[in-house]
């Protein structure tokens, strides 16, 4: 009975530490590297049918499936609505598997930050707010954030 | 990536930006499914703290719990039934909506997880019944205490693996 006592300690500690660290996750912004910047796969500037932003594109990846989803399609759309030069445009992953592929989407929501020329400038993934949407711009220098 | 400006033809399910409705008109109570995971989470530690065949019935109960969830959405399972009658009148009205297919997925991977430890265990795997329970009791936890969703974490997975697979 101990043993089986420590075991579900150990899963629900498990547990605690791996809910943390996803939540901790969520959101956060990655700048790539600017070096690498322009060797990797970026998105080709007609390629998804609409215009992409004069300076900065979030292009998001969602699926039916996740509620996370629309509230990060809420807080990006209101966002580009306010800032000339930043659009939002939002993508079902079933439809685009091409594109999950090439910037290896593996969880939605996941939202790629465009240059106007479709380059990547930089990633984040999981449950955002307004605050992820705005720190990612600051991380974007000589961007929308500047204005 | 020879040439990441590909001629490929525009995607076709395109979603603009501007007026996607934050509440779906099946938007159920957000509060209902993390509720119904943690009375699942409460059942798992039950499992793991029984025994032998006893064990195996109560996942194989879960089991069923799982497969009603995922036949008619996480709303209308027994926990969802506890919660709207015993729980919710004495909650204010939830902030926002959510829409009932991810908790929905949620429960259909329950009911795998749960499924496959329930016929392993028949098939005299004893191992597989705590050790099925103990991968449930950790997302179910997380689904409870985290708000975690499943389908986002998994559903890109799934369908990569089966447009591979076609």
């Amino acid at each position: 009975m101990l043993l089986r006592v420590v075991v579900i300690i150990t899963v629900l500690v498990l547990a605690t530490w791996l809910g943390l660290w996803w939540n901790a996750r969520n959101g956060r912004f990655t700048v790539r590297d600017a070096a690498q910047r322009y060797t990797a796969p970026r998105v080709g500037v007609a390629e998804l049918g609409v215009a992409l932003g004069s300076d900065l594109t979030f292009l998001q990846f969602s699926s039916e499936v996740c509620t996370p989803c629309r509230r990060a399609s809420v807080v990006l759309g209101r966002l580009a609505s306010e800032r000339p030069g930043l659009a939002h445009v939002e993508i079902d992953v079933t439809e685009n598997l091409d594109l999950v592929r090439r910037f290896d989407v593996m969880r939605t929501p996941t939202v790629l930050v465009l240059d106007t020329d479709g380059v990547v400038v930089g990633r984040m993934s999981g449950a955002l707010d307004r605050r992820h949407a705005l720190a990612a711009l600051e991380s974007c220098p000589g961007t929308v954030s500047a204005r | 990536m020879s040439d990441p400006i590909s001629s490929t033809p525009p995607p076709s399910a395109l979603r603009q930006s501007s007026p996607l409705p934050p509440v779906s008109p099946l938007g159920i109570d957000p509060r209902g499914p993390r509720f119904g995971a943690g009375i699942t989470a409460v059942l798992l530690v039950v499992v793991l703290l029984l025994s032998g065949g006893a064990g195996t019935a109560l996942l194989a109960v879960i089991a069923a719990l799982f497969a009603v969830g995922t036949a008619r959405g996480a709303q209308r399972t027994v926990q969802g039934l506890i919660f709207r009658r015993l729980v919710r009148p004495h909650l204010a009205p939830p902030a926002e909506l959510e829409d009932a297919r991810p908790p929905r997925f949620a429960q259909l991977v329950g009911l795998i997880i749960a499924g496959v430890g329930v016929l392993l265990g028949l098939a005299g795997v004893t191992v597989a019944v705590p050790v099925a329970a103990a991968l449930a009791l950790v997302a179910a936890s997380l689904n409870s205490a985290f708000g975690l969703c499943l389908g986002c974490e998994l559903y890109v997975l799934g369908a990569r693996l089966r447009s591979r697979a076609a």
